[in-house]
């Protein structure tokens, strides 16, 4: 059996490992090869034993095996080549121990021997000392004489025995008693002899043969297999040359010995794998050469199970291949594992490589966003100073300039507003992209800004083209919308059909249609309607936009006429009379107050042309950035090829959509479809004067301004580009009328001459983004709203515009007159408006209280009114850190009669009031040290307790020089009531005034402090006496 | 014709002041600067926008400052400087300016950090602008106040008191 286990090539070592694997009893007794207790042998041997049946053994095939191949002979010999050694081995321990033995009997007749020689040197004492006698020849004299002895003692023993005489019968009979002894003594040594021979035969018999020691060793060494292989997950078996099984080993045997046996694996079991490792074996069969093969099995025996099989084959002594040893182990939890790692590892590799990649494309998209961000900043940053040099020449322009000068001044202008388009083309762009572009929603009428936009492009056409617009009736008068981004838009589109066409016309025609799609009609609305509602720079909050929608409202209620405007706005303010300046931008207004009663109309707007057309090819990419159609077109037309990009993303934005539809050298239709939302209310029974100063004057329109609500506008080509004509330059021809001129214009036409009936809140907010618009590149692509709502909230805004028309009309002395009687014409009103209203701190009151007054032709100066009061000056405190405020705030009280003290930070106020007393107090809220809130706090805690004990305990140290025990007295008396505080801020949010009133304040000014504030401020809180 | 100069650099004067107001870069307390403008202080409001000029310079450029530091951003300080500047730009009547800084300061509030850049951004942008316009405005002024000065020999001077 353990055959199996031999290594042919290697036989001497073989003996020594198997020689160390068994102890060897064999000598065992009293040798120190014995390293086992007895005890525990014959336990492991007997746990062992219990374990052979796992291995079926077909033993003729073993006694075949042993005697016919090659290694069974071998391992034979083997066997009894280490019996002969043992043996061998037993022989020469037993030599070994008979030399000992035979060295100390030499050892000890050596000394019997020199005992005798002591005894004999005494004998010869007597002759003296006649020769020396060395050690070596006294031993070598024993060497020779002890057989001699013995020799003598023998000869000696028989010489007095025959003392008879020789040949007489008493010899013989002498003679024949000796023998007859002689022959007993040999007699019992023989017997002895044969007893001691009768002893070795039965030791001889019982010492054990070779055969059964070879057996014992044998299944000592099947124990020992199977010890070892007891749990080992491995099968171990020989098949002869016809693959059947002759020996199978298995630990885990889900067969009987009698199903595998003489079969073939083949025949034992079916499945994957099975076939596989029988041809596996038959290859090495063949080959004879040992191998070893991973195999995975799928039978229905074990399951899927996969083994590493070593086949090696087994030859016959005459070299033939006889047969094949197989050694099977079970490696499928390894194979698992390792199909487990190598798929974690490409898990790994591919987690890596993704990795990477997106490590990659955060790169590049950071790399993008600061590209993108760069180019806003660089776009600013190149802006400023260009509208620096922009707006300088069109000052420029306006001066007294030659013909030439002028002309080269037009294109240094027009270059510039080149520019100018393009930075804001990528502003936009990037606005749009990163979402930060915000849609205003306002009314405006398309015709009109169809009929601007082909004004503009008329004004600086260079070509000989027809300009149309058409719209159709059913388009409404007046839509609300993002009338900035839609006039871009249609610019855009406009001056790009311009540019490529070269003969015929460009129009925009406008229709209504249904809605492209159901579903969009819902979503985009409400989407565009949220990013309105988010905006944060409006700043305002709902409170005020409530009541100015309010008023807005109230407003409709009376039709829209101007005369009910007024009233309407007082009432509104009455209600909210803390309305600060800056909320009530009509924007929101607008956005608040078609809420309930809109309804959404979509217009589609065509745009087309009679140019080079696109190519089809270049279709899908025309609203690319920076693409144009072709290489050649760039060439050959410039640009950036930006505005298209720009035009659809905001057409997207709005929730419409831009398509195009081309034929080469026919020309190119681009058209955009938008939602606009229109307001049922509102009928459009326009007063005139509202469209007159739509209209304005604008030199090239030489339409009547009832074309507003007519649908067709045509602008027939001139002779020559306007640019170079000798008028001057197209751009100012435009300009002038709009932007600067359009004030003086306006008055004139617009108001009335009688200059005390304001007109007010006549300029809505659109029309002056149209108006702003054309004069102005700068400001269109600027998103905040407010611009525009900054003139519109108020009509004291209108009152001041008036006024600088005023001041272009009439000459110096004569508008200075005019601010001052209108000045004062407010003062004087402001005291009658005070009757019936205590507080007041919304200049727009102001406002309407002064056109109020102003209507009824009330204006007489009341100057000296204000003066006399001045005589007993009241002390005032003005806690500031602005140097600016600081310098407004004194010469306005400067023009009031008042004087003031002025300190910077809270702590100086609390020390202020501290060291002295003051009749009124403005705090701004906002300083460094200490704010002013907290130094009203710490005032009224004084004025309170009689005691500074907060201050000091906010940290406030007091000058004690200043402290004035003299007038402490006086002071406590004077200071206990309370001192009017009035805060100063910018912020003019009403939760920051709740914390005013929270902190102690009594009032609340919202900056810029105006003259009418302060009056106010003064009038209520100062005692009149004063 | 060199006494018309005078009235065209005034028509100058209003026509560039009334594009501002168009524009809303300024709004009316600039012409109630205007007025507290008298003869015992004839420069005030060059003084007072020059004034405003440094100081929201500064501020501007403390802002920036702020802005810089990346890992940190100072709300509190930022807020401070806006009030500040709000309150300076109400007074002189910088429209726009107080406008953005409204914005800047409720993106500030917000913590809305890349609101606050665009809005510093937007702020210097206007400031430059207004700074630029003013600056033109009171060249214009000045040439104005020379050319008005100016008087033919022959032309009738204003009568003297004495």
């Amino acid at each position: 059996m353990d055959c199996e286990m031999e290594n042919e090539h290697s036989e001497e070592m073989d003996m020594e490992v198997l020689s160390s694997m068994w102890p060897e009893d064999i000598n065992e007794e009293g040798k120190m090869f014995n390293l086992e207790k007895p005890g525990a042998d014959h336990d492991m041997l007997e746990g062992v034993k219990s374990k052979e049946e796992p291995a079926a053994v077909d033993f003729n095939r073993l006694v075949d095996l042993t005697t016919y191949s090659e290694k069974g002979s071998s391992q034979l010999s083997n066997l009894v080549k280490s019996w002969e050694y043992k043996q061998a081995n037993a022989v020469r321990l037993l030599r070994e121990e008979l030399d000992s033995l035979s060295k100390q009997q030499k050892k000890v007749e050596l000394k019997k021997l020199e005992m005798i020689e002591e005894h004999r040197f005494e004998e010869h004492k007597y002759g003296g000392n006649k020769r020396p006698v060395s050690v070596l020849d006294e031993v070598y004299d024993i060497w020779q004489e002890v057989p001699r002895r013995k020799n003598d003692v023998v000869v000696h023993d028989q010489r007095p025995e025959i003392e008879a005489e020789y040949d007489t019968i008493i010899f013989w009979k002498q003679r024949a008693i000796h023998l007859e002894k002689l022959l007993e003594a040999s007699m019992q040594r023989e017997q002895i002899a044969l007893e001691k021979l009768q002893e070795s035969i039965q030791s001889l018999e019982r010492q054990s043969s070779p055969v059964e020691e070879l057996s014992q060793v044998l299944r000592r060494a099947d124990n020992y297999l199977h010890f070892v292989l007891q749990n080992a997950p491995v099968v171990i078996g020989h098949q002869d040359n016809e693959l059947r099984y002759r020996f199978i080993y298995n630990h885990f045997p889900s067969l009987g010995e009698e199903e595998i046996i003489g079969k073939t694996d083949v025949e034992i079991f079916a499945g994957g794998g099975v076939k596989e490792s029988q041809d596996f074996k038959r290859e090495v069969l063949e080959r004879g050469v040992a191998a070893k093969r991973e195999i995975t099995f799928e039978t229905e025996l074990f399951g899927s199970k996969t083994f590493l099989i070593y086949v090696e084959p087994v030859f016959s002594k005459a070299g033939e291949t006889i047969g094949v040893n197989y050694m099977g182990m079970d490696v499928t939890d390894q194979v698992r594992k390792r199909e487990r790692v190598a798929q974690l590892r490409e898990e790994i590799a591919v987690q890596k490589a993704k990795e990477t990649e997106l490590n990659k494309s955060i790169h590049i998209t950071e790399e993008t966003m600061r590209a993108k961000q760069m180019l806003a900043t660089m776009s600013h940053e190149i802006r400023s100073p260009l509208a620096g040099v922009v707006s300088m020449a069109e000052i420029l322009s306006t001066s007294k300039l030659d013909k030439e000068q002028r002309q080269l001044l037009s294109v240094m202008l027009s270059s510039g507003d080149l520019v100018l388009q393009l930075i804001n083309d990528i502003l936009d762009l990037s606005k749009v992209e990163s979402g930060v572009m915000r849609l205003e929603a306002t009314k405006f009428r398309p015709r009109e800004v169809v009929k601007h936009v082909l004004q503009t492009a008329a004004a600086s056409l260079q070509k000989i083209l027809t300009l149309e617009g058409h719209i159709t009736d059913d388009v409404p008068v007046e839509v609300i919308g993002d009338v900035l981004r839609i006039r871009q838009i249609l610019t855009n589109l406009i001056s790009n059909a311009i540019k490529f066409t070269h003969e015929g016309k460009v129009g925009i025609k406008l229709y209504v249609v249904t809605d492209p799609c159901a579903c969009k009609q819902g979503d985009s609305p409400n989407i565009k309607y949220k990013e309105e509602q988010s905006a944060p720079v409006k700043g305002s909050h709902d409170h005020n936009i409530q009541s100015t929608s309010k008023c807005r409202c109230d407003q409709k209620d009376f039709d829209g006429q101007k005369q009910g405007e007024v009233p309407c706005q007082c009432r509104a303010h009455n209600d909210e009379t803390r309305t600060s300046l800056e909320n009530g931008t009509s924007t929101n207004g607008d956005r608040e107050e078609y809420l309930p009663h809109e309804t959404t109309v979509w217009i589609r707007c065509d745009v087309h042309d009679t140019g080079i057309g696109i190519p089809e090819k270049a279709l899908p990419t025309l609203f690319n950035k920076y693409m144009q159609a072709g290489a050649d077109t760039a060439r050959k037309y410039g640009g950036t090829g930006l505005g298209l990009a720009i035009c659809k993303q905001l057409v997207e934005l709005m929730g419409g959509q831009l398509t195009v539809s081309s034929k080469e050298h026919q020309g190119s239709i681009f058209t955009f479809i938008l939602p606009y939302k229109v307001s049922t209310m509102y009928d459009c029974s326009d007063d005139p004067d509202e469209l007159q100063d739509m209209m304005g004057h604008d030199a090239a329109n030489d339409m009547n301004d009832d074309d507003a609500n007519s649908g067709f506008f045509k602008f027939q080509p001139r002779t020559l580009g306007p640019i170079f004509s000798a008028s001057g330059p197209g751009r100012s021809q435009t300009l002038r009328p709009n932007g600067f001129g359009l004030g003086a214009i306006h008055t004139r036409t617009a108001y009335p001459q009688d200059s005390s009936s304001f007109p007010s809140g006549n300029n809505t907010p659109k029309e002056i983004c149209l108006i702003e618009d054309a004069c102005s590149e700068v400001d269109v692509t600027e998103t905040s709203p407010e611009p525009e709502s900054s003139l519109m909230y108020s009509p004291e805004c209108n009152n001041k515009n008036s006024i600088v028309n005023e001041q272009i009309k009439h000459d110096d002395e004569n508008s200075q007159l005019k601010i001052s009687s209108i000045n004062t014409c407010s003062s004087s009103q402001r005291r009658k408006g005070d009757l019936d209203m205590t507080k007041i701190s919304d200049p727009r009151e102001m406002c309407q209280m002064q056109t109020k007054s102003e209507r009824s032709s009330e204006c007489t100066s009341n100057d000296s009114r204000d003066i006399p009061k001045t005589t007993s000056k009241p002390k005032i405190l003005l806690v500031e850190d602005s140097k600016i405020n600081v310098m407004v705030a004194r010469s306005m009280m400067k023009q009031l009669g008042h004087e003031i003290v002025v300190v910077n930070n809270g702590v100086e106020a609390v020390r202020a009031i501290h060291s002295s007393h003051f009749d009124i107090v403005f705090m701004d809220l906002y300083m460094p040290l200490m704010d002013g809130l907290e130094a009203t706090r710490l005032i009224r805690s004084f004025e309170e307790t009689g005691n500074w004990e907060a201050a000091i305990k906010a940290g406030v140290e007091f000058d004690v020089s200043h402290s004035n025990s003299i007038t402490n007295g006086q002071q406590s008396l004077s200071s206990r009531k309370r001192i009017p505080i009035i805060a100063m801020t910018a912020n003019a949010l009403s939760e920051s005034a709740d914390e005013c009133y929270a902190n102690g304040m009594d009032s609340f000014v919202s900056k810029p402090v105006t003259l009418n504030n302060l009056r106010q401020c003064f009038q209520e809180y100062l005692p009149p006496s004063l | 014709m060199l006494g018309l100069q005078s009235y065209r650099l005034l028509a100058d004067m209003n026509r560039l002041l009334a594009s501002l107001f168009h524009q809303g870069v300024l709004d009316e307390h600039f012409l109630q600067l205007q007025q507290l403008q008298d003869e015992s202080s004839p420069n005030f409001v060059s003084q007072v926008v020059n004034m405003y000029f440094n100081e929201s310079e500064k501020l501007l450029r403390s802002l920036r400052a702020l802005s810089v530091d990346r890992e940190h951003w100072e709300y509190k300080k930022v807020r401070l400087h806006l009030n500040q500047l709000m309150g300076s730009s109400s007074s002189i009547g910088a429209n726009r300016i107080r406008n953005v800084c409204i914005a800047f300061r409720a993106a500030s509030e917000q913590n809305n950090r890349p609101g606050c850049l665009r809005a510093l951004d937007l702020l210097e942008h206007e400031f430059c602008y207004l700074k630029n316009k003013l600056h033109e405005f009171f060249l214009i002024e000045q040439q104005q106040v020379l050319a008005a000065g100016i008087r033919y020999p022959n032309y009738p001077m204003p009568q003297h008191p004495n």
